[in-house]
């Protein structure tokens, strides 16, 4: 069970995750990113890239299954206004063991931060706004992998 | 070829997207970077620091000396920061 899903809508973990439940493994482990109010931010806007965004996480998750022996991963990425406290990307793995599927859920979070075409803007309450820049420590954690 | 630029390449530019005829001469990117950037003051200000931008080659990440081949699009980011 492979699933990627760009939503402009708000979306809930739980649901996302909903069909990794029900593969017969004994694990799943997930990461939820949530906008924090970082100074002042009040929404986070996202703009992507259609086509190669969704590639791009697809071939995330061919990376993972051909890594750790999985049942399933998920994962879904908010795009448009996210305000504080939303859900901007949950990422989901099964597993038979818990092992796998914790690995490869910090494997698809990492590369997604570094790999995949999304870029974010941080909206603050005084109307101004930001793009935010890529950070050296996501490429290191990315490059763990390699 | 069809030019997609994305967030703050975007915004310094003022356009999504362009078409250009690519000229003859222009082998890699990287060339036809320097190349449009001569365009105007908005695409030299964009366009001008290599090391700050992102390149897609129909829709697969590339670096400035990748070649353009027979590519039908070339999009030009910032490093991405999703997540």
């Amino acid at each position: 069970m492979k699933a990627v899903r760009i939503s402009d809508a708000p979306i809930e973990p739980a649901s996302e995750l909903a069909a990794l439940a029900g593969l017969g493994g004994g694990a799943l482990a997930s990461f939820t990113g949530i906008v924090r109010n970082d100074g002042g931010v009040t929404a986070i806007e996202l703009e992507h890239y259609p086509g190669m965004t969704e590639a791009s996480l697809s071939s995330l998750i061919e990376a993972a299954t051909a890594r750790w022996s999985l049942l399933g991963a998920v994962i879904t990425h908010r795009v448009g206004i996210v305000p504080v406290g939303g859900a901007v990307v949950v990422v989901g793995a099964a597993s038979l063991h818990r092992a796998e599927a914790l690995e490869a859920t910090a494997f698809l979070i990492d590369r997604l931060k570094t790999e995949a075409p999304f870029w974010k803007r941080e909206h603050y309450a005084d109307g101004t706004a930001k793009w935010v820049d890529a950070k050296a420590s996501d490429d290191a954690r990315s490059d763990r992998w390699a | 070829m069809k030019l997609l630029y994305f967030a703050s390449v975007r915004e310094a530019i003022g356009l999504s997207s362009e078409e250009y005829d690519v000229p003859q001469d222009a082998r890699t990117v990287g060339d036809l970077v320097a190349w449009i950037s001569a365009g105007s003051q908005e695409h030299a200000r964009a366009l001008h620091d290599l090391s700050r931008l992102r390149f897609a080659l129909d829709q697969e990440m590339v670096t400035g000396d990748a070649l353009l081949g027979a590519a039908q699009e070339l999009a030009i980011f910032p490093p991405v920061t999703g997540g």
